[in-house]
């Protein structure tokens, strides 16, 4: 494929993230298990607990890319599955990783915005961001990181949301309490270290860390955006296989 | 135009499209009829690129749908058999996003899409979600959906099933408008009327196999002894007083009617003059038919039984 070809395939990305954002938005599902959900599990765990507020809102800040970035992925292939809009898609002139990317865009873009409530909080309660674009760019990394995961959850060939978000929240919580969200990675035992190196939230948890002030990080800067990047290139081919090999099942 | 090679698809070992192969002019209608399950829709998936053939090849153009599938799905536009316009969108947001996704400029697609809005009088409700619409405006809006592209070849299956008079109407009125500006159509339809009027060319399949293609005319003179005699005396008569008529190779009642299947009309029409006159009957209506498309459909996939 050409560069024309592919800033044409781009455009066509951008032209779904755009219909995703219109349509999914306010989806129930999406508000439900991006936004509520995550803030009530992170009340459950603060309230009666004497933490640093850096520490706290480091774990805040990863648990809410996370948690927002991989809602609105899994929810447009059942969704539009159910609606029968798939075949219009798939017989439109787009490769199936256009499709799958404009998905992840505005995925991607939903996390990124919704980041901005955590961090703006950390700075009101006076937290200070020592590397502001390493936070920047371990937050956009990770928002496309988790949106290609969603992807995978998605990729089950059925119309309804329930099940896919189902099997997406059974990864979904283990892996918070994995990865350094409420317990720092360094205080785990080594096989808790062990399994948390095989989460990409514990690179983003780890990258914030390191971005505020007097907060110890566990990994170096380099791995952890290494680790977050090669995550998202593994989830993206892997979801693309799958969604392939799932499409004719879903028409 | 279109030309299909040993089209072939399996499913858990079946045969849904066994081998097919014809090819569809430019500016042609070409209507593909089958029963339920024959094999349609699959065809279909398998043109428009929306399914990977098993085996075979699809020219659309002189692209190949599996090497060059952008390209040959760039020049086609494709109604799917379930009108699916995306209902949390208004009519105005479902035409933009079908040419963001053709790579239509916006300036053009702001225009085609006023033009299809006026042309299918949806332009009234063009800012409405679409999920306020009745049946028969979403596929209006779908076909108006597939048309922004201003396609070479459009793919219509089903495309005025389950609608109302006026609606079909509207839409078999733009089948020939386009077929006149020179748009090839390949149209999938269950109804034998819808094709016989509008097609130039009729593949039927069955089974996953073509029985026949040819014009809808040749078509029906492929098959013999169904050319008919109907009848309506004053009085009822009974199916049995005719059995003795000579050329005569069944009759069955149908309504105030009688039908007489035969391959000499006119013989069989002095014999129920004749009849009529020597029972003091009066004939209030005598017509001869010739075969319909759905005679010759209902032959052919049954004679494949």
């Amino acid at each position: 494929m050409g560069v024309d070809e592919m800033m044409d395939q781009l455009k066509r990305a951008c032209a779904i993230a755009k219909k995703d954002i219109r349509i999914y938005y306010l989806n129930g599902p999406v508000v439900i298990f991006g936004i509520l959900v995550p803030g009530f599990l992170f009340l459950a765990f603060v309230i009666g607990r004497d933490l640093p507020i850096n520490f706290l809102v480091a774990g805040l800040l990863g648990m809410t890319v996370f948690f927002t970035s991989t809602s609105v992925t899994p929810v447009i292939a059942p969704t539009e599955t159910q609606t029968r809009n798939l075949e219009r898609l798939a017989a439109a002139p787009i490769s199936i990783t256009t499709a799958l990317f404009g998905d992840v865009l505005a995925s991607a873009f939903f996390g990124i915005a919704i980041s901005l409530v955590p961090v703006l909080l950390g700075v009101a309660f006076g937290v200070t961001i020592t590397h502001p674009f390493i936070l920047a760019l371990g937050i956009v990394l990770a928002a496309f990181c988790f949106s290609a995961m969603g992807l995978i959850f998605s990729s089950i060939p059925t119309g309804a949301t329930s099940t896919v978000m189902m099997l997406s929240t059974m990864v979904r919580f283990p892996l918070v309490f994995i990865s350094g969200v409420f317990i720092p990675v360094g205080d785990l035992p080594s096989w808790g270290q062990a399994l948390a190196s095989l989460s990409p939230l514990t690179y983003l948890t780890d990258l914030c860390r390191y971005s505020f002030q007097d907060i110890n990080n566990h990994y170096p800067v380099s791995v952890d955006i290494a680790a977050l990047a090669i995550f998202l290139m593994i989830f993206m081919a892997a979801a693309t296989k799958l969604h392939e090999r799932s499409l004719p099942k879903r028409l | 135009m279109i030309e299909v090679r040993e089209l072939t698809k399996y499913y858990d070992g079946l045969a849904a499209v066994d081998h097919i192969s014809f090819e569809v002019e430019e500016g042609e209608v070409f209507g593909f009829l089958g029963p339920n399950g024959a094999g349609k829709t699959t065809t279909v998936r398998m043109l428009t690129g929306v399914i990977k053939p098993g085996s075979g090849s699809v020219s659309i153009m002189g692209f190949d749908i599996r090497r060059d599938p952008i390209k040959a799905k760039q020049i086609a536009g494709v109604v799917p058999d379930l009108s699916n316009a995306y209902s949390e969108l208004s009519a105005w947001g479902n035409l933009q996003f079908m040419a963001e996704l053709y790579g239509v400029p916006g300036t053009d697609a702001r225009k085609r899409a006023e033009e299809l809005l006026t042309k299918f009088d949806l332009y009234d409700r063009k800012d409405h979600k679409v999920k306020t619409f009745s049946k028969g405006m979403k596929q209006k809006l779908v076909i108006a959906m597939s048309l922004m592209n201003d396609p070479e070849i459009l793919f219509l299956d089903e495309p005025t099933s389950g609608l109302d008079v006026q609606s079909a109407r509207l839409i078999k009125e733009m089948v020939r408008e386009l077929n006149n500006d020179g748009k090839t159509v390949f149209l999938t339809t269950h109804y034998m009327e819808e094709a016989n009027d509008l097609c130039n060319r009729i593949a039927i399949i069955n089974h996953g196999t073509i029985v026949a293609i040819d014009a809808p005319e040749k078509l029906k003179m492929r098959i013999g002894g169904m050319q008919r005699v109907e009848v309506s005396f004053d009085t009822p008569v009974d199916v049995s007083c005719f059995h003795s008529i000579s050329g005569v190779i069944s009759v069955r009642r149908s309504g105030d009617k009688l039908r007489f299947y035969t391959n000499e009309p006119g013989r069989v029409i002095y014999q129920l003059v004749d009849y009529s006159r020597s029972n003091n009957l009066e004939i209030v209506m005598l017509t001869t038919l010739t075969p319909t498309l759905e005679d010759v459909f209902v032959k052919l996939t049954r004679e494949q039984k």
